[in-house]
């Protein structure tokens, strides 16, 4: 579990960055900024160290930066690493982004005064965590002033060790694993291969923060970098709902059961009171005779629940698409964002015609 | 409903309830509630007429979002120049299960006020708040709908006052009907961080 964690950690984007042409006021204008930017970071942390790379051709103001790719300006409370997945489909290394330091998108982009905003949202994201995962968010603001500033630094400077230790004292453990601030990896492994369909006490009820950023294509698409281009933030749906997990005693939740789950306008899914867990008592639900994972699991799930309207085309996480079939609980645990909320990046292909029901 | 184990908040078909309760004088719009265009004295002034809600029976949710042109002139201005106008939504939150108030405001002419002039215009108490505690009562968010930048009440905290509400309220726990006031009795309370007021029409219904 550690090895997961450390991983995405220390993942990081390399970011080509290029100052907008209406700004360069020298000639020739400066070459681009080469940065590597920490997928669990956000833009405006980088500022500092790009804007010594281009004040020299900036023209005289005051400086209100925004970054922007392929014209569309960034959101910058969005982590570094879910604006790569969702906006660069077919990835681009290095990330070609455009910096700004003048005309502020005000009417688009909500203000940023730097890395203060950045650290408050961080903070406000991880207070709604902790009121998802315990109806409350007093852990979050009972902590002392010198954890929470040990708490952001970890964060800021990517430092793992120390988020862990200031972390654990949150109390942030999440459904699906047994409650216990003092769960120590070792321990955290050997129960997740003992397996979500062990006896009870081992899946718990509960409610997982979770942030889906949906994209729909009506045409099929088989490579990558023939995926349309997101060029407006309203062809993104973002859907901030938790995952409700109901534990369930012999049944695998997976990613797959936990995306539809939050798309109920286009999937029917259903927990343990439809007929087919019945029909098939103690056993695995989700073992899918599939060949070639993903595509075949999605046409299977489409034959069980003939009412959906639209198919799981991609799914994507800290950079890297897993099985659908993953449990959710393992999904979340290693590969969530220091503020606990797990950004999935989901392209969906709607269906022209609605698949006959066999009744 | 069983308000001495109810911890305040609602689910979301118990959200749609209430919202149906307050439809009448509130537009309802796909997931939200919107109230648009309405002018809010400030408090200093006492015998000012309070902004009325529209008379006429709004249509049932649409799907475009039409702002409503409700705003009723007030009699004896604010001592301030222009005339402000709001736009309240009232967005159920996923994460903190209760609702959520987003607002702008904006001079006639559509250009929004800087977040110092809106302070001015906020009652006292509320201007007080804001001083202590800058980054977690109103913050500049996304509107979760309309992908704008809209000022929002912060929710944390919200499930709990609800409950000393309605517990400090016997007529409410007897009454058994407390989803459906529970929107209304909400805005008298969250209400009055913009200075918005209930009508007493409204109140009386409970």
């Amino acid at each position: 579990m550690m090895e997961a964690q450390k991983y995405v950690w220390e993942g990081a984007i390399p970011l080509q960055i290029h100052l907008h042409e209406s700004e360069v006021t020298t000639l020739p204008p400066p070459l681009p900024a080469l940065i590597l930017a920490p997928r669990i970071g956000y833009l405006p942390l980088l500022i500092p160290h790009i804007k010594p790379h281009f004040s020299s051709a900036l023209p005289p103001g005051v400086d209100t930066v925004w970054f922007e790719y392929k014209g569309l300006p960034l959101k910058w409370y969005i982590p570094t690493g879910v604006l790569f997945d969702l906006l660069c489909v077919e990835p681009e290394r290095p990330w070609n982004l455009t910096v700004h330091f003048r005309g502020y998108p005000g009417n688009i982009l909500i203000p940023c005064e730097g890395e203060d905003s950045v650290k408050w949202s961080f903070i406000n994201s991880l207070k709604e965590a902790s009121y998802i995962i315990n109806g409350n968010c007093k852990n979050v603001m009972n902590i002392s002033q010198p954890d929470q500033v040990e708490l952001w630094h970890s964060v800021f400077n990517g430092n793992l060790e120390a988020y862990l230790k200031v972390s654990s004292k949150l109390k942030l453990g999440t459904a699906g694993h047994e409650y216990s601030a003092n769960l120590s990896s070792g321990s955290f492994v050997s129960r997740q291969s003992a397996g979500d369909t062990d006896a009870t006490g081992q899946v718990k009820t509960g409610r997982v923060p979770v942030r889906l950023y949906v994209w729909g294509v009506s045409e099929d698409f088989d490579d990558l970098e023939d995926a349309p281009q997101i060029d407006s933030w309203d062809k993104i749906s973002y859907i901030n709902r938790p995952v409700e997990i109901h534990g369930e005693e012999g049944k695998c939740f997976t990613l797959l059961d936990a995306v539809k789950s939050l798309l109920p306008e286009h999937f029917q899914y259903k927990s343990l009171t439809n007929e087919e867990s019945s029909k098939e008592e103690g056993e695995d639900e989700q073992k899918v005779p599939s060949e070639e994972g993903g595509e075949n699991l999605s046409e299977y799930v489409e034959s069980c629940y003939p009412s959906d309207n639209a198919e799981v085309k991609l799914v994507r996480i800290q950079g890297i698409e897993p099985k659908l079939e993953i449990p959710f609980s393992w999904v979340v645990h290693n590969l969530m964002n220091p503020e606990h909320f797990l950004h999935v990046c989901v392209c969906l292909k709607f269906s022209q015609v609605k698949i006959p029901s066999d009744g | 409903m069983d308000i001495s184990s109810w911890d305040g908040t609602i689910s979301l078909a118990e959200f749609h309830a209430a919202a149906c309760a307050l439809v009448e004088k509130w537009k309802k719009v796909e997931g939200y509630l919107s109230l648009e265009n309405i002018i809010l004295v400030s408090i200093k002034e006492e015998h000012d007429e309070l902004p009325s809600f529209p008379q006429k029976e709004e249509t049932s949710c649409s799907d475009k979002e039409e702002s409503i042109d409700i705003a009723t002139l007030v009699q004896g201005q604010s001592d301030h120049d222009e005339i402000c106008y709001y736009d309240l939504h009232i967005v159920y939150s996923a994460p903190y299960r209760v609702p959520v108030l987003y607002f702008r405001v904006y001079y006639s002419d559509g250009e929004p006020l800087q977040f110092e002039d809106i302070k001015k215009h906020l009652p006292a108490h509320s201007a007080k708040t804001l001083l202590d505690s800058k980054w977690t009562f109103i913050t500049q968010e996304e509107h979760p709908y309309l992908n704008r930048p809209w000022y929002k009440l912060h929710p944390c905290g919200t499930g709990e006052w609800m409950k000393l509400l309605f517990q400090g309220d016997v007529s409410l726990a007897r009454n058994g009907a407390a989803i459906e006031v529970y929107l209304i009795s909400w805005l008298s309370f969250v209400g009055q961080v913009v200075g918005l007021r209930i009508p007493y029409e409204m109140l009386n219904q409970l």
